[in-house]
């Protein structure tokens, strides 16, 4: 189908959608009375079930804890996906080839760049654990602070070139690091089984208000969650940096 | 109160707007990185903020760079296509 | 409750930009001339569910559901779920779209052009 087709067909579809919204807003109810009761449950209840000060968290790992199984496991599975389809064995040696034909010159980034980045990067790790491990008393938890965590690898790469960052985070330590956490999440889940309660029930003891040690699982489950996203961005930037190697070897 | 709102709300329409006209491969990591700061401002107006923390981390950090690694590589695939037909040619 | 007519715009303006950041997202998958190009104009369709959500949540006047510094627990807030449903979102979208990528790169290798029109996958 040539573009002009396509595009006009799009604009008809377009069009309809439009009309059909306009026409609708009219009966829609207003937002505000949307979910109302099962919100200011949830919002009720929080603090004096589970000592947690964060209901987004306590949400997520604990109240819907169901679901985030399964969006870790999107994450996992698109991760091994991206490593799969970016691990070229042939098309390397043929880049190595024409490579070693011309020299290429890796221009490393200057010593400003250098001092400055790798300076940043003990505050980024200490930055990322606290928002780990604080999720269920502040705004954090561990999607936010895995991905903090995996941006202070990245700037390690950035700061350096790819061989340091080869030398320092071992492949084969990022994948058992990430396979510990999507497994960690699980195994705590199945915890409960062992008191006769169902999958994912928060069994270990409370822990006071306003600390690291409030609502049981969920501190535990944050922490798991954080080491599989921070894990699967590094894997991630390992996919994609694959084959921006040296010819002749490590630099 | 709602005055910011309603402007964030503009904004976040007309960034998109941007993300999808700017067809220039080379400079979608800065149009996307400027849409999801915009995406994160909005979601701390109306009151998210984990959702606020989690937008900027992927979409200011981790969106951007695998765009512009991607592009790296797509680029290096192409010289190298390019200089097997070359190759291919002289024999 | 009776809502001031303020919540309405709103209420209003948040659907209508969701709308549109739908139809634009989906005009640049259609007209799209680049393959990178295409994965990132999924990422506005994408952001398009999430100002549905916010605006779904969002109650006027009420502060976020973190209940510390000052904020007392039990008191009125802002929906959590749909919060928590954004969030995880955000993380889990962003490694499809590398996933995406990714298999860009792998189109870009076997057919040597990144256009969607010009890649013909169908080849017998």
């Amino acid at each position: 189908m040539s573009r002009s087709w396509r595009l006009a067909l799009f604009i008809l579809g377009a069009s309809g959608i439009a009309i059909l919204f306009f026409l609708a807003l009219r009966t829609v109810p207003s937002s505000n009375g949307l979910g109302d009761r099962y919100a200011q449950q949830i919002n009720s209840r929080t603090f004096p079930e589970r000592n947690i000060t964060d209901a987004v968290t306590a949400v997520n790992f604990d109240y819907r804890g169901f679901d985030t199984v399964g969006e870790e496991f999107i994450l996992f599975v698109s991760v091994l996906g991206s490593l799969l389809l970016l691990r070229m064995a042939e098309e390397r040696k043929e880049k190595l080839l024409i490579d070693a034909a011309e020299p290429w010159r890796d221009v490393g980034p200057s010593d400003a760049t250098r001092l400055w980045i790798l300076s940043m990067i003990a505050p980024k790790v200490v930055f990322g654990m606290y928002i780990i491990t604080h999720g269920q008393l502040t705004p954090g938890g561990g999607f936010q602070g895995g991905i903090v965590l995996a941006s202070a690898a990245l700037i390690l790469y950035l700061g350096e070139n790819f061989a340091v960052f080869r030398n320092v985070l071992s492949r084969a330590l990022i994948e058992a690091l990430e396979a510990a956490g999507a497994g960690g999440f699980l195994l705590i889940g199945m915890l409960s089984w062992f008191w006769g309660r169902p999958f994912l029930t928060d069994i270990l003891p409370l822990g006071k208000a306003h600390e690291l040690t409030s609502g049981g699982t969920i501190a535990l489950i944050s922490m798991a969650t954080g080491l599989e996203v921070s894990a699967g961005f590094i894997l991630l930037l390992y996919a994609f940096l694959q084959e921006n190697l040296l010819p002749s070897g490590e630099k | 109160m709602l005055l910011i709102q309603l402007t964030i709300l503009a904004l976040v329409a007309i960034s998109g707007t941007i993300v999808v006209l700017a067809r220039d491969v080379a400079s979608q990591p800065t149009v996307v990185s400027l849409f999801g700061l915009i995406l994160a401002l909005m979601f701390l107006v109306f009151q998210a903020p984990d959702v606020s923390l989690s937008q900027i981390v992927v979409g200011a950090v981790g969106l951007p760079l695998m765009i512009l690694l991607t592009l790296a590589k797509l680029r290096r695939d192409a010289q190298i296509l390019e200089r097997k037909a070359q190759k291919e040619k002289s024999e | 409750m009776q809502l001031p007519a303020s919540h309405a715009v709103l209420d209003f303006s948040g659907y209508a930009v969701a709308v549109w950041l739908f139809l634009i997202g989906l005009y640049g998958i259609v007209s799209s001339r680049h393959l990178v190009h295409l994965c990132l104009s999924l990422t506005v369709v994408q952001a398009s569910t999430y100002v549905l959500l916010v605006i779904i949540g969002y109650r006027p006047g009420l502060p976020a559901p973190v209940f510390t510094d000052g904020v007392q627990p039990g008191s009125p807030a802002v929906d959590p779920i749909v919060q928590a449903l954004m969030l995880t979102d955000i993380v889990v979208e962003a490694t499809v779209v590398a996933l995406l990528l990714a298999i860009t790169v792998r189109i870009h290798h076997s057919a040597g052009t990144a256009d969607p029109k010009e890649v013909d996958m169908m080849r017998g």
